[in-house]
């Protein structure tokens, strides 16, 4: 069936449009914060005296502290075709340590629009890829999340 | 903390399991060191009006479960390259979660030990409702300088 795509220009044209930048520092307080909350005890991201003495010479925050450094909001809000909405996924790419002192940039931008058929009827699937970079401008890590918005209601099983 | 070696693994070894319960009090916790205030995971009533069954555990946490399984296994010198996961299905707090894996390849780049594995998350039924991959680089044994 050639039905119309959901995909208009008016959301192709947040395609690659970054977020206003925020810089935030990685305080020693909020990483350990961070790791107390996720239940890890790895000394490398709480304890100074180890992590001096391991690979870093500093604490380092765990691999997900990230999510904590919040993008800015998109420079125009994304017009969603459907009112139900799910968090479909993450892939993290890590190329520089997270230290403690460090000073990380947060940009993000929708980089991909998918149309899909499914058990939710039209599905959009929207990928998100926020970018960190340190002090040094070097690129830290990225993360990709998927995002899905759905037209039918979930059905309780 | 037990240092892992490129040497030490083999295609098909299991990635040491985590046992993970989350609380309600650790959903709060993760909200406020992660800025994720969204209600469905920490006001039940918030949680039912919106069709859930009661609070749910935030995606992000199920994801740092799953990064840490990966960062204890590896050891301090080992390095995370890559954490994707995808999530299949809601999770809710006290139950008994385990997060585990299997490395599925392995091969040196550029003179580097790089492991992949899957993971995942399982509910308290046994039901992976969090699958994910990761990649990762360890120490070598072996390796010459040049």
């Amino acid at each position: 069936m050639p039905d119309e795509s959901v995909i208009s220009n008016e959301m192709r044209a947040h395609l690659d449009v970054e977020s206003d930048p925020i810089t935030y520092d990685v305080e020693k307080g909020a990483v350990i914060k961070f790791a107390q909350a996720i239940g890890d005890s790895n000394p490398l991201f709480q304890d100074e005296t180890a992590a001096r003495n391991g690979p870093y010479g500093v604490i380092v925050a765990p691999p997900t502290f990230l999510r904590s450094l919040i993008a800015g909001e998109a420079k125009s809000e994304f017009p969603r075709p459907f009112p139900n909405n799910l968090d479909g996924g993450s892939e993290y790419e890590f190329f520089q340590p997270i230290r403690v002192g460090d000073r990380i940039t947060v940009t993000k931008a929708i980089v991909e629009l998918t149309e899909r058929q499914g058990r939710l009827g039209t599905m959009l699937f929207t990928t998100a890829e926020t970018r960190y970079v340190n002090q040094l401008g070097q690129l830290a890590a990225t993360q990709r999340t998927t995002g899905i918005s759905y037209a039918t209601p979930v059905e309780e099983e | 903390m037990t240092q892992l070696y490129y040497e030490d693994v083999n295609v098909g070894d299991d990635v040491s399991p985590l046992s993970k319960n989350a609380t309600s009090q650790q959903l709060v916790k993760y909200a406020g060191a992660s800025g994720d205030y969204y209600q469905i995971h920490y006001d039940d009533g918030f949680a039912r009006n919106n069709g859930l069954p009661g609070i749910i555990i935030h995606g992000a946490l199920k994801n740092a479960f799953l990064g840490q399984l990966v960062t204890d296994w590896m050891g301090p010198h080992g390095q995370l390259k890559k954490l994707s996961v995808s999530y299949r299905a809601m999770d809710i707090p006290n139950e008994d979660l385990v997060c585990s894996g299997t490395v599925t390849d392995k091969r040196v780049e550029d003179g580097v030990g790089i492991v992949e594995c899957e993971i995942a998350l399982h509910n308290g039924a046994g039901k992976a409702t969090t699958p994910g991959k990761a990649i990762v680089s360890l120490p070598m044994w072996g390796r010459t300088k040049q």
